[in-house]
């Protein structure tokens, strides 16, 4: 029987295998950061371990950096220790580190892409939950725990159950205005938060093929709110072509090696999925969360949906919650909710076609009175390719502020937060209580949905974005 | 780690689905550099309120948490699982766990158990009536028993092993080591590397 392209990759990886025991699988990449790594590295010294596998092994500074003054020394004393941790650890055990300031640095999952170490085939891990990001390449990637980041340290592999697989097939062609967050948020939407729960989801038909690398990264990133460890799409020539030429892809002989390998990377046509899901991607139109969690999201053409119409009684209830958390009534049009803040960025929706798509949008418009607009980029490098094209002045221009990389307001470790009971709009992957800030209001948005928003100061769509509203807008500033 | 045989102890029934982890653990508490020390910042947020459960007067000294589906859900920061063992937890039971969660537990000794939703409701109903009630977590038996219910649930052999002999995984892993390297000299010369060794 066939094989689906998660169960290949697996298998490729299997460097033990017992009855009665999980799969020892090998890892190819383990990308570190200062959160999730200090207790990992104290282990290795408690047991006088080395990292066996400098060469696969690669660390950034990101989920606790300011965005603001990276020059000056950082102010919380605590987020200065954890970042000094990461660099102390480092240099004693040998591992390649971009840190704050440096051109490499940036979101650990925009990093690896764009160096060119996320390949076809491999194995990722990380960390942090976003690592199923990586997929996005037909690696097979997902995030693991601070004891087992101590485990791939220190043996280069990790035991695993094998997980079962779920193939998701979005049929037709996204419409025009339709982005790649507002499919997923449609996914989770519909397979709910712990739908993924167990499995690998391979994301593939019509629409996925049509995505760029930079759109199926955005897809699977979030493979992981619909409680799926990994996500993938099947690697091809989009994906071949985002490789050629980076710093790490293959050269030559290995090239031709590794893309004949690359090639066979597609599930059997006679492989059975331990589930399937099927949406029609030409029927979406942009998606918005209301709630609290990323399964609890609407078109934005919808309203704040009612609690009493959940038939699950403990969904009821988390609706109930949610809306008291949230401040929303049932049956309010989506449309009328106001923001305070909007944020651009995130390993989600902060890669250069993410700045590119909110530039587009804002230019020439002026952010609403009283609205806050951070754009933070995903990394150094998608910062550097944002000002060559002159995308910072269209964000100052508009009134938006222009940061340093860095996971900033996705998570708010940083100074970069919602105070409470401030409303966001953000591109981001999670709106749970407090995520952006204690007591913040998050919705995640699109990128050219959180531009327009910005324009409108409500939740809105460039669609609603008429001639008038910019000249008037631009008017009044 | 530390082993897990059985524990009996009270419970605190909590009502809530989709517990992630930005509610277990406030991401700001994940600049410090320790695996201790993190439990004044388990659900922060909600114990603001005098009125909720783990602040109730009978629920002081409590060590099983009953919650609802999806418990773990978000980020893998295991900084959740050493919250709940910081206050002083020693299992969770809930009717589906978020899989990066689970793993982090059952790496530190934090026995998660998954038991129907019909279950859950009945311990909810149990110890919200009496705050007393005790829970046992028998992992020898993989049984959970209270007044009036016995439960058994599932953990496969090799999981339960390590956590009744509190088993070290990566002693284990580099007992290995000859399968690890023969697989590393396999490897295709195109696998990418960070730095020239």
């Amino acid at each position: 029987m066939g094989r689906t392209l998660a169960e290949k990759v697996w298998d490729d990886h299997v460097v033990r295998r017992a009855e009665g025991e999980p799969d020892l699988l090998y890892i190819d990449l383990h990308l570190l950061h200062e959160v999730t790594s200090p207790q990992a590295f104290d282990g290795l010294r408690a047991n006088g371990r080395p990292v066996r596998r400098l060469d696969l092994t690669i660390a950034t500074e990101d989920h606790n950096t300011p965005t603001l003054d990276i020059d000056k020394p950082i102010a919380d004393p605590v987020s200065r220790a954890q970042l000094e941790t990461l660099r102390k650890n480092c240099a004693e055990f040998g591992v390649r580190l971009h840190p704050l300031g440096d051109v490499e640095q940036g979101v650990v999952h925009v990093v690896g892409p764009q160096l060119g170490l996320t390949q076809p085939g491999t194995t990722v891990v990380c960390g942090d939950s976003h690592t199923s990001t990586h997929g996005a390449f037909g690696a097979l990637a997902f995030g693991i725990g601070t004891s087992q980041v101590e485990h791939v340290l220190a043996t280069q592999t990790l035991p695993m159950a094998r997980p079962k697989t779920m193939a998701i097939t979005v049929t037709g062609e996204l419409a025009e205005g339709v982005t790649a967050k507002d499919l997923i948020l449609a996914i989770i939407a519909k397979i709910g938060t712990g739908g993924g729960q167990g499995y690998v989801l391979e994301y593939r038909g019509e629409a996925i093929e049509k995505l760029s690398m930079e759109a199926r990264m955005t897809i699977c990133n979030m493979s992981i709110e619909a409680g799926a460890r990994a996500g993938m799409i099947a690697p091809d020539r989009t994906t071949f072509d985002y490789l050629r030429g980076r710093d790490h892809a293959p050269v030559g002989e290995d090239w031709d090696a590794a893309v004949a390998y690359w090639e066979t990377l597609r599930t059997d046509d006679d492989a059975v999925f331990d589930a399937e899901v099927v949406i029609d991607g030409s029927a979406l139109t942009p998606f918005v969360t209301w709630g609290t969690n990323p399964g609890q999201g609407a078109p934005l053409s919808a309203s704040v949906p009612d609690p009493a119409s959940y038939e699950d009684p403990s969904e009821r209830l988390a609706a109930e919650k949610a809306l008291e958390y949230m401040g929303l009534t049932a049956g309010q049009p989506l449309r009328d909710i106001k923001v305070d803040t909007v944020f651009v960025g995130s390993c989600t929706n902060g890669r250069i076609e993410d700045l590119r798509a909110v530039a587009e949008v804002i230019k020439g418009r002026k952010v609403a009175d009283g609205v806050r607009m951070l754009v933070v980029p995903g990394s150094v490098r998608v910062a550097l390719q944002a000002v060559e094209e002159g995308l910072d002045k269209v964000f100052k221009e508009a009134g938006a502020e222009w940061r340093h990389a860095g996971c900033s307001m996705c998570l708010g470790m940083n100074p970069d937060q919602l105070a409470p009971g401030e409303r966001s709009a953000s591109t981001s992957n999670r709106n749970f209580e407090g995520r952006q800030g204690k007591g913040g209001r998050t919705h995640l948005v699109s990128p050219p949905v959180a531009a327009a928003t910005a324009v409108l100061g409500h939740l809105a769509s460039p669609a609603d974005l008429t001639d008038a509203t910019a000249t008037a807008t631009a008017g009044a500033r | 780690m530390e082993a897990f045989t059985t524990h009996t102890g009270r419970a605190v029934p909590l009502r809530r689905s989709n517990v992630d982890t930005d509610q277990i653990i406030p991401a700001h508490w994940l600049k410090k550099i320790t695996r201790d020390g993190f439990e004044d910042g388990l659900f922060e947020a909600w114990r603001k309120d005098p009125e909720f459960v783990t602040n109730r007067p009978e629920r002081q000294g409590a060590t099983v948490l009953v919650a609802g589906p999806d418990f773990g859900t978000g980020s893998s920061r295991e900084h959740a699982v050493w919250a709940l063992q910081n206050f002083g937890f020693k299992a969770v039971i809930s009717s589906r766990f978020a899989d990066i969660f689970r793993g982090n537990s059952l790496k530190n000794g934090l026995l998660t158990v998954v038991l129907p939703q019909e279950t859950v409701d009945r311990l909810w109903e149990l110890t919200e009536a009496d705050p007393t009630a005790e829970i046992t977590v028998d992992l020898v038996a993989r049984q959970v028993r209270a007044a009036g219910i016995e439960a058994e649930f599932e953990l496969d052999d090799n999981a339960r092993w390590r956590l009744l002999e509190g088993l070290d995984d990566i002693s284990l892993t580099l007992q290995n080591e000859a399968d690890i390297a023969r697989y590393e000299s396999a490897r295709p010369s195109f696998k990418p590397r960070t730095i020239a060794l």
